[in-house]
């Protein structure tokens, strides 16, 4: 895949996700499936609260405006896990190649079963 | 709204909830966070060998659409709301092996920096939502994937929208085990009100993930590299 057309499909998936979030203040703020459940079989007080807050409740602290904070929510965490999964992804595949390069030596294609995790040719 | 006059501590919350601390006993708590580590182990294993060069960038968008689309509750019949899952979506798009890394990734940033679900919840939250959620999702969509080969377009949607409600009922199965095993409520309470629920979200749920999936199909069915190979071309146009 070209550069381009990698970045092409970061830019407009991370897009449609942060449009997404721009929708989010329109979510419903019923009670989701189990927190109904829990308050209707009288089980909802033996929930604790967190032990601490970072954007507790999906809304940003210190923004006064909800929607705002929400939104602001929903976009500092789609760059999160975005940039999580991607730091993640790359570090697999540099890993992976790294084991697969190790093995190029032997003259032709590693087999498949070593081109698994960096440490499995060991064992 | 009812759960303003709730007793404190309990979070006036409003999106989504996951299973909270307090719910679970300890003990299940712990078997949680072992199934966890063990399929998140197997999955890494997995992706590692199998990861095309396409799979990064998308795991990374799928993974930040399934957030935004979490945050995004939908009503369902009397004052309840569910919200997406996204196991079965995240699946067929990067394979179900990558899709348990995507979803364990999106529940542990929602329970470390959104409290969303409880940290001691975290093993089974991942294990329901997340693990369950894209094994048996997109074992149910590749079977009807393979019927779907060379019908008519309606077949994979159908096929994507069962696996999908099916892994909604599937996770509040689980859940409903976990809680009357943890005596938070027992099953012949917790099961029935979980399953009639989700047998609603999970209509959400089914909607919403064949409607991506045919978005993506018709844009870029080059990125549906994860099922038997006719079922793109097979598919909707």
């Amino acid at each position: 895949m070209s550069k381009k057309s990698y970045f092409v499909l970061l830019l407009v998936g991370l897009g449609i996700a942060l449009l997404v979030t721009l929708f989010s203040p329109l979510a419903s703020s019923e009670p989701d499936g189990l927190e109904r459940v829990a308050e209707d079989e009288a089980f909802i007080d033996k929930g604790k609260a967190a032990p601490y807050e970072v954007i507790a409740d999906y809304a940003f602290p210190w923004v006064d405006n909800e929607d705002a904070a929400t939104v602001l929510a929903g976009v500092v965490g789609v760059l999160v896990v975005a940039a999580f999964v991607l730091a993640l992804g790359l570090g697999f595949k540099a890993l992976s190649r790294r084991s697969s390069q190790a093995t190029r030596g032997q003259g032709h294609r590693p087999p498949p079963s070593s081109r698994g995790l960096a440490g499995e040719r060991e064992s | 709204m009812a759960y303003i006059d709730l007793p404190a501590p309990f979070l006036p919350h409003s999106i989504p909830m996951h299973i909270p601390d307090g719910f679970l006993s300890g003990p299940v708590a712990g078997v949680g966070y072992a199934l966890a580590a063990a399929f998140v182990a197997l999955a890494v294993w997995r992706t590692n060998r199998s990861l095309g060069e396409k799979s990064v960038p998308l795991m990374g968008v799928t993974a930040a659409f399934i957030f935004a689309v979490q945050m995004m509750n939908f009503p369902v019949a009397g004052g309840t709301s569910g919200h997406l899952l996204g196991g079965t979506l995240a699946a067929i798009l990067v394979g179900p092996w990558a899709a348990v890394i995507v979803m364990t990734s999106v529940i542990g940033i929602q329970a470390i920096m959104f409290q969303d679900g409880g940290l001691s919840a975290l093993g089974f939250n991942v294990v329901n939502m997340g693990v369950i959620t894209a094994l048996v999702g997109f074992s149910v969509y590749y079977l009807s994937a393979l019927l779907a080969s060379g019908r008519r377009g309606w077949v994979l949607p159908v096929g994507v929208f069962v696996a999908s409600w099916l892994t909604v009922m599937l996770a509040a199965f689980t859940t409903s085990i976990e809680l009357a095993v943890s005596d938070t409520s027992p099953l012949h309470v917790v099961l029935p009100a979980m399953m009639g629920v989700h047998a609603l979200i999970g209509i959400g749920e089914g909607l919403i993930t064949a409607a991506a999936v045919t978005f993506v199909l018709a844009t870029r069915p080059d990125l549906m590299e994860h099922g038997p190979r006719t079922a793109p071309q097979g598919g909707l146009s």
